[in-house]
């Protein structure tokens, strides 16, 4: 028995579907490029960097996506049933060769190059002299100490936490460094000075992200987790939690303010009158 | 090939036969009239091979999951191994080499010893399960419990799983004694092979884990 | 006498009487096939439901619906509905349909056996599946009702018990017995699988030989067997941290809803992590794994040339199978994780992504120069490769820790599993369907039904999930039950509306493939011909459907491989397994 004859509709079918392919295509990298939805600027050096491997990144898997939905668009057309002969081959190994090592070399060399921004948020940590805030989660909002003017962060113990006695971080009354310490559910830090922020959870897990910087990290109770940052642009900025907390998971949110040194220390001041 | 009507079915647990003893490529599947599939012998010793791999990255599981525990928290304390646990692991060794022995009366024609050095095996294998009861004991009568620290918690939980798959293989010992293997797929030669390679696991499998947890401690 | 060697006899055997050994309890591998294709039928609809009502939520989340009690869906209500729908459709969809349900149905036929190796295990496997199903149901029914700690289970939040929330405390607990349950089932049928390949080909079927459909049920099952051990160490050991009072997971220290638990300490939630995502991250390539077998497959026969580059697609399938066990770390980037780990595991990731496009290039090296036949198969089958470069792609962002420091936990995530694995092997189930339903059932389904069925699909799926990637690159975390909490979420509400119009139509559309499956089964036009398609395989060298015992107690001889389309100099554009070299006719 001879091969099928040709399929009637296969040439509608073919240009229907090459057609959505490339407008589905056009559509994508056009709302891409026009930043329709985007990041918000970001608000750091590393940030910058970070944007700047966002963009390679872009460059390189829009070339491909572009070129393989075209390249799938044009072949499945190219070749619907006409009743054309088949070409017969097996594969080619140069090809297989050629693409291996081409994607090997594109995409480890992508991972490598990303590594930088990475090293300088993890591999390093926050220069001496850097603010230090903790950052405590719980179910479901964030809390902000401040080590006040005596530097020092005091004790906390988990029993003495205590939201129905504004002690939502368990400060040890008992301990003189925690007297000064102010704690906020808003934080703020003063333009291009060096954050060291300690992470940490009081009961499940949870993820601080600030969009502007490029931070995300997990909040994860037993563990005091440090990350650092330093923020250039003053202005108003939300915080989101990022890793599923439970019911309020998506209300689990406060802002951080950058300001200038000035108004950092006026605010400063602010709440630790507050305390008092 | 039509014609010829040869069946041999039975039902895997409770023997139930059928069938007028020569089977033609039936064996162990449920149900009165459908026959097995003819599958080479070597087959059961792949699954049975697959099966250990599968035993062990449950057991690395829950071996990695000890070192890592161990090391974070400060919390880790000693639990004492049970003396009990020394005379189980000696029973355990023992029975391999009664199941090796069993076998070799086997291979020999020698049914009647065979059956009783199998005997022995089982008893053995029951008895290093009592022992590891014992050795509960022991230890929850001095107040280790499984959630008193992270170290009793993987005491118990690694020996139970090690018992549980223990048992597995005093039930496929049993299988070994009691199954009608006139009618089966595989002799009964086969099947003792089989059920030694798994026990002799279980044995290696529980010196294994005994290193850990005393290395552990 | 058993004579040994061959397990006994000659391949004589009557097929099984009475309807609870012919359908029920039936050890039929193509029954069983059925069998697992009928639940993940059922489970996929039941996770397009959950998914329904939490697009609804999303788009109005104010809104009041007559099935909620006081009208509005609670956040946990819409946790309890997520973390069901990506439970049901990742277990009892993906691992199901398309490795036990085709692989069940298909690889002993394409092999030349007369069944799986070990019928009674494979009956038992698809039970204990169906066990764990149930028990996981059950979870809807219980006070607290089902989890919400969605289907990766993170602890402390799944290991605290009620106390960290609604459906945290039976509803948990059944959630993680039905998933140890379904993960002894998966191992059964691993094994099953990989012996039944490994000893049961007939004369001729080298590895060579094999069709691409068994390589990925072959490597998948590996995954499988390797894969499904730790999940369920990691699932014993969650049980105990809730029902027993140990540690593994849970630190000390803890406060939650005003209580101090004292009575745990020192665990790590990253351990589960890490046990988890072992397991996770190779499940999402035995997800998708099979379905790349069906497409090669179906690219090949449908374009009448061979799979361009077999032993690169072997070598690749192997690759991806291997190294899908080096990568779980890069689900934990920002976890607390070593961040030297992270360079690592980002390196390996990337590596990843090779064999992938190896694939994709050979892909479309098969169709070029082909001779392409657009049915309903076909289209599934190239609607397959462009959402895998789709999917794919995306992940390219995701594999490099500096970008997902933005991006983890986000839209941009959730955009990327769904098009890969809520899509793209979805697809492949389908091709695969549309291909094999004349062989199993006598019938063909319905192609003209069938192609808008695709179309509404196709461009649906597009619609729904590309705007994710949208969402992700503004900053939309994921898991969130509303976008209410502030400016920069609410500004993102139109986008989320236009996602759920455009699921609606797309789930819309997925009752007519329900309807043409269960017209085809009566009233389907007839499959005449054994081998309606021209293929080459040799489920094709059979009646449709097939009788009981396969090949009828012969067993076939295969003299080449199965990929022999418009070989030169041949009459015929295609040439089956099994026929012998002198009957090949010249052109």
């Amino acid at each position: 028995m001879l091969s099928r004859p040709a399929e009637s509709g296969s040439t509608s079918t073919a240009l229907a579907l090459s057609v959505f392919l490339v407008l589905m295509t056009a559509v994508t990298v056009y709302i891409l490029m026009a930043k329709i939805w985007w990041f918000p600027p970001a608000i750091t050096a590393v940030g910058h960097e970070i944007d700047g491997q966002f963009a390679l990144t872009f460059l390189i898997t829009g070339v491909i996506f572009v070129l393989a939905q075209i390249a799938l668009a044009y072949t499945l057309f190219r070749f619907r049933d006409r009743g054309q002969k088949v070409t017969y081959f097996e594969g080619n190994n140069t090809m297989e060769v050629v693409w291996t090592l081409v994607t090997l070399v594109l995409f480890v060399g992508l991972g490598l190059y990303a590594q930088n921004a990475w090293a300088q948020v993890h591999f390093m940590g926050a220069a001496p002299g850097a603010l230090p805030i903790e950052v405590t989660a719980e179910q479901f909002a964030w809390n902000f100490r401040y080590a006040g003017p005596d530097g020092k962060f005091g004790r906390e113990s988990s029993d003495l936490v205590s939201a129905s006695t504004g002690n939502p971080v368990g400060l040890d009354p008992n301990d003189p460094a925690s007297k000064d310490d102010v704690v906020v559910p808003v934080m703020a830090v003063p333009v291009n000075r060096q954050v060291e922020l300690i992470i940490r959870s009081e009961d499940v897990t949870h993820s601080f992200f600030v969009r502007e910087l490029r931070l995300k990290q997990d909040a994860v109770p037993g563990m005091d987790i440090h990350m650092h940052f330093t923020a250039t642009v003053p202005g108003v900025y939300e915080i989101a939690c990022a890793e599923l907390c439970g019911l309020g998971h998506y209300r689990m949110h406060s802002t951080l303010t950058v300001m200038s040194q000035a108004d950092f220390n006026e605010w400063m001041k602010q709440q630790e009158a507050a305390n008092q | 090939m039509a014609g010829s009507i040869t069946e041999a079915v039975e039902i895997i647990d409770a023997g139930r036969g059928g069938g007028t003893g020569t089977p033609a490529g039936g064996g162990d599947d449920g149900g009165s009239s459908s026959p097995l599939p003819p599958i080479p012998r070597r087959a059961y010793f792949t699954a049975l091979q697959l099966g250990l791999a599968a035993i062990v990255m449950f057991f690395m599981a829950l071996a990695s999951s000890y070192i890592v525990r161990k090391g974070l928290g400060n919390d880790w304390q000693h639990t004492p191994m049970p003396t009990v646990v020394w005379f189980n692991t000696l029973i355990l060794l023992a029975s391999s080499g009664t199941i090796i022995l069993a076998r070799k009366k086997l291979e020999d024609g020698d049914r009647e010893v065979f059956r009783s050095w199998w005997w022995v095996t089982c008893g053995l294998g029951m008895l290093f399960l009592a022992g590891q009861i014992i050795a509960w004991r022991q230890l929850s009568a001095a107040g280790i419990l499984l959630s008193t620290n992270p170290s009793s918690s993987f005491f118990y939980l690694l020996t139970a799983a090690h018992g549980a798959h223990l048992a597995g293989g005093i039930f496929a010992l049993f299988y070994v004694l009691f199954r009608p293997w006139k009618r089966s797929r595989i002799s009964q030669a086969t099947a003792a092979e089989l059920a030694s390679i798994y026990w002799h696991f279980m044995d290696g499998l529980w010196v294994f884990l005994l290193v850990l947890l005393t290395l552990g401690r | 006498m058993v004579t040994e060697e061959n397990g006994g006899g000659h391949g004589n055997h009557r097929p099984p009487s009475g309807f609870i050994r012919k359908y029920v309890f039936s050890t039929d591998h193509k029954v069983i096939g059925i069998q697992y294709l009928s639940l993940a039928l059922f489970s996929v609809f039941l996770g397009m439901g959950l998914s329904f009502l939490m697009r609804l939520h999303l788009a109005w989340p104010a809104a009041k619906w007559p099935f909620f009690r006081g009208g509005l869906m609670t956040p946990e209500q819409y946790l309890a509905l997520m973390t069901m729908h990506g439970t049901i459709m990742v277990f009892m969809v993906l691992t199901t349909a398309p490795q036990s349900g085709f692989g069940n149905y298909f690889l002993p036929i394409q092999i030349g056996a007369s069944d799986m190796a070990f019928p009674v295990l494979n009956m038992l496997s698809f039970w204990t599946t169906m066990v764990s199903l149930l028990v996981m149901l059950a979870a809807f029914f219980v006070p607290g009702g089902a989890p919400i700690s969605g289907w990766t289970a993170y602890p402390p939040l799944s290991a605290l018990g009620e106390i960290s929330g609604p459906g945290q405390g039976t509803g948990q607990t059944l959630w993680i017995i039905g998933l140890a349950i379904f993960s002894v089932a998966s191992l059964m049928g691993a094994l099953n699988f990989i012996t039944t390949l490994i000893d049961l080909r007939t004369k001729g079927m080298t590895l060579g030989h094999l069709p691409m459909t068994c390589w990925t049920w072959f490597v998948t099952a590996i995954l499988g067997l390797l894969a499904f051990g730790v999940l369920l160490a990691a699932c014993i050991l969650l049980l105990l941290d809730r029902v027993a009072g140990t540690s593994f997971f849970i630190p000390g220290g803890i406060v939650i809803s005003g209580q101090v638990i004292a009575w745990h300490k020192g665990g790590s939630p990253l351990l589960w992590q890490h046990l988890f995502w072992f397991f996770g991250h190779p499940e999402v390539y035995i997800a998708i794994l099979p379905g790349m077998g069906m497409v090669s497959h179906l690219l090949s026969t449908f374009s009448r040339k061979p799979v361009f580059g077999y032993r690169a697609m072997v070598g690749a399938t192997c690759a991806i199978g291997f190294l899908g066990f080096c990568v779980w770390g890069h689900h934990m980037f920002v976890s607390g994780m070593s961040p030297y780990s992270a360079f690592a595991f980002s390196m390996l990731t990337m590596t990843i992504g090779v064999p992938s496009a190896v694939k994709t290039f050979n892909w479309l090296g098969t169709i070029w120069g082909g001779k392409i036949t657009f049915n309903c198969s076909m289209l599934f089958a190239l609607g397959f490769v462009s959402l895998f470069v789709s999917g794919g792609l995306s992940g390219l962002f995701l594999a490099q820790p500096s970008l997902d420091l933005y991006l983890h936990d986000g839209y941009f995530v959730v955009a990327h599993f769904h098009i890969i694995m809520g899509v793209a092997a979805i697809f492949a189930v389908f091709a695969g369907l549309y291909f094999w339903f004349p062989k199993m059932f006598g019938r063909f389904l319905h192609e003209g039904v069938g192609k808008v069925h695709f179309w509404i699909t196709f461009v649906g799926v597009y619609a729904t999930f590309m705007p994710m990637h949208f969402l992700g690159l503004a900053g939309n975390p994921r898991r969130y039950s509303q976008m209410t909490a502030g400016p920069f979420l609410r500004a993102l509400q139109p986008l989320h509306v236009f996602i759920t119009i455009a699921a609606f139509i797309t789930i819309a559309a997925q009752f007519i493939f329900l309807f043409n499956v269960f017209w085809s089964l009566f009233r389907g036009k007839e499959a005449k011909e054994m081998n309606p398609w021209h293929a080459t395989t040799l489920e094709w060298t059979i009646p449709s459907p097939p009788p009981f015992d396969n090949f009828g107690g012969v067993a076939p001889v295969i003299y080449r491989g199965p990929y022999e389309f418009s070989v030169p100099g041949v009459a015929d554009d295609y040439i089956l397994q099994t026929l012998a070299p002198d009957l090949v006719r010249k052109a």
